[in-house]
């Protein structure tokens, strides 16, 4: 691996490359060991030349956020490659995480009224970052730039100077939170689950908020959601992981337009429709235990597949390329005989 | 059908005093309900406005500063009228959970975390009713299976299970008397599609095995179109609209309740979809005329003075509108 350009790599290495990245957990029982793949063999790259938003959607405890984590590196990967822009995130010194690392990185979290303390002024945190990142030569002028930077999520300094977390409504405080974010000028924004705590006129502002990042100020944005209506809405491309396997992965018109797995087909089918007529008759499984999921052999979706073959009790599937995307699925995988397959239903939507 | 519960100009503001100043939130302000018996009524709106201090004065569990100043509350139960302000300690133990039940928004904060859940069930069910731990385990085991819950569930601890089989055995904990009236706080938030597809799933089956009435309180208009049967749109502590679920949806006449349902993304298209304007006004110092009008495109002068009336537009179709009015009083000249 080459180190030998430490700010800012070749013109041809993608802005982030993660490939075959896995995190284990120990859990210990009394005596008992138990190693648990919160994130399994994911692979994802994100090109530096080419802007996107990748949508990383799935249920609660997908491994959505511990995929995050490790991108920020606040967690270590325990196999697998992770490099941002040729570096590999696991190994970059503590110092230049600082001075390098975190101005190019940036995260957005779910719960703004969390991430900024109830003590302190809001406006303290804009200052703080712009004075440690040495964003402006001359203090005078911190300000002004702090106002610019508002201004890209709408806001001006005037209304939020001198004022509290709690005196801000959530939309507001999630706006500062990523103009926080903005303000080292970053290449990469992980934002997980930025609209969730919000209401859903909100939710439209701050993701068009990202829209508009991405084409204006050519920030890549890892978006992660569960709400898939709004990872449409945005996402270039999307992930849907499920387990800590990423299942099936691609453009997203193709993805949620026309999903492949069975899972996917599933959320799908999920999300409420707000047209007054259609409801949904059949009903769904759901699991009951998370860890037993967790630890299955073969694949992990088995238990509430409705299309479930022999083989996905046995053995893991393997990522096929197919339309287009890459499917996790022995649906799609050529090896496995045509006739078996049959249990398949086309339109689970 | 008649109606079980009814408001009438209920009036509910927090009245706080400190240091000698003191401070009024009208979270709600002029509301009349009639929620029949048997239906699903579902109340909408933003954070802030109002949503779940109108549930705590309807479930009559509040307290100061929280004070009804005006209105009343009326239950129609078994054919008696009871004021839910006026209720003894006794009368408020008897309707709780067996005649009035409620199905909190955190599951996780809920179950006793030291308890198995078949003696949280026993807790409740010994609670209410004189019933053995045998009897309960047998009510318990025989209602979670009605629900299609896996019978694994009961012997489980609250974290070994999931968070959408948590909520759902909250929700199979708030019914289990089978209550005539539940109250739902925000059932659904938090969860992932395919949970709360299977949380709506089950509010259904529980309200229609009994024909409950059941009140339903979320911001997510899609949980609405797959739940409920009438719609109250409520902003800044006033009712704005209401009417069934299918005229809300297909033909909203408020221009909030528009923008509400015109910004939700969709499956159906990437294109941009405009948020609402400007933000829910603190209800402190409430905006005069028309709550709205601040972030209203239509609002006229008449808007920033006069509130408008809540009007019936069309049968069962009632909105609170000076823009709306004007339309339908042109039309009728």
């Amino acid at each position: 691996m080459s180190q030998s350009e430490p700010h800012g790599g070749s013109v041809h290495a993608p802005l982030l490359q993660i490939e075959n990245l896995t995190k284990v957990f120990h859990i210990r029982q009394g005596f008992a060991s138990q190693d648990f793949h919160a994130v399994d063999k994911a692979s994802i790259i994100i090109d530096s030349d080419k802007p996107e938003i990748f949508a990383v959607v799935g249920e609660s405890g997908s491994g959505k956020t511990t995929l995050a984590k490790m991108v920020l590196g606040m967690e270590t990967s325990s196999q697998g490659i992770l490099r941002y822009k040729n570096r590999v995130v696991n190994d970059i010194s503590r110092k230049e995480m600082k001075t390098w690392f975190y101005r190019e990185v940036q995260p957005v979290f779910q719960d703004p009224f969390a991430a900024f303390s109830p003590l302190k002024r809001i406006d303290s945190y804009l200052y703080e970052t712009a004075q440690n990142y040495q964003m402006v030569a001359d203090k005078k002028e911190t300000p002004r730039y702090i106002n610019e930077v508002l201004s890209e999520v709408g806001l001006t300094l005037a209304e939020i100077a001198g004022r509290y977390p709690n005196e801000l409504s959530g939309g507001q405080a999630q706006r500062v939170a990523i103009a926080r974010a903005l303000i080292t000028k970053p290449s990469l924004i992980v934002a997980d689950e930025p609209v969730s705590m919000l209401d859903a006129s909100l939710r439209m502002s701050i993701v068009n908020m990202f829209r508009k990042l991405k084409e204006d100020n050519n920030v890549s944005v890892i978006y992660i959601t569960h709400d898939l209506a709004t990872a449409y809405y945005t996402g270039d491309r999307i992930a849907v992981m499920l387990r800590g396997w990423i299942v099936e992965m691609g453009p997203t018109e193709r993805v949620l337009g026309n999903p492949l797995h069975p899972y996917t087909q599933n959320l799908k089918a999920s999300i409420p429709s707000i047209k007054a007529d259609e409801t949904w008759d059949e009903k769904i499984d759901l699991a009951v235990i998370e860890t037993d999921e967790y630890t299955r052999t073969g694949c992990k979706f088995a238990g509430r597949c409705p299309a479930v073959m022999d083989i996905c009790h046995e053995n893991i599937p393997p990522s096929v390329q197919h339309e287009g995307r890459t499917v996790k699925c022995f649906l799609y995988d050529e090896s496995v005989d045509p006739a078996k397959k049959t249990a398949l239903t086309p339109a689970a939507g | 059908m008649g109606t079980i519960i009814e408001t009438n100009d209920l009036r509910a503001y927090y009245i706080t005093q400190a240091y000698g100043v003191e401070r009024t939130v009208k979270a709600v302000d002029g509301i009349t309900l009639r929620i029949k018996e048997g239906e699903v009524y579902g109340i909408a709106g933003e954070s802030g406005c109002g949503k779940s201090t109108l549930l705590r004065i309807l479930l009559g569990a509040y307290e100061p500063p929280l004070t009804v100043v005006g209105g009343e509350v009326k239950y129609h139960l078994d054919g008696d009228i009871l004021d839910a302000a006026d209720l003894t300690d006794e009368q408020q133990r008897d309707l709780k959970w067996r005649t009035i039940s409620y199905i909190p928004q955190g599951s996780m904060h809920v179950l006793n975390p030291v308890r198995r859940i078949r003696d949280t069930f026993h807790d409740f069910i010994s609670a209410h009713r004189d019933a053995t731990k045998s009897e309960s385990f047998q009510l318990t085991a025989d209602y979670l299976r009605d629900l299609g819950l896996p019978e694994k569930v009961l012997a489980s601890y609250p974290h070994q299970l999931s968070g959408g089989m948590r909520q759902r055995v909250t929700i199979a904990l708030a019914t289990i008397l089978w209550p005539k009236l539940i109250f739902a706080d925000e059932p659904t938030t938090a969860l992932d599609v395919v949970v709360q597809r299977g949380v709506i799933q089950m509010l259904k089956d529980v309200q229609q095995k009994e024909g409950s009435t059941l009140v339903l309180i979320t911001h997510d208009i899609g949980v609405h179109a797959n739940l409920a049967d009438r719609i109250g749109i409520l902003y800044a502590g006033k009712l704005v609209e209401e009417s069934d679920t299918k005229t809300i949806l297909e033909n909203p006449r408020h221009p909030y309740t528009r923008f509400l349902i015109e910004s939700l993304p969709s499956l159906d298209s990437r294109e941009e979809r405009l948020a609402i304007p400007g933000r829910p006004p603190a209800l402190d110092r409430p905006p005069s005329g028309c709550r709205f009008h601040e972030r209203c495109p239509l609002a006229k002068d008449i808007c920033q003075t006069v509130e408008p009336d809540l009007i019936e537009i069309e049968p069962k179709h009632f909105t609170a509108c000076h823009v709306v009015e004007e339309e339908l009083s042109s039309v009728a000249v």
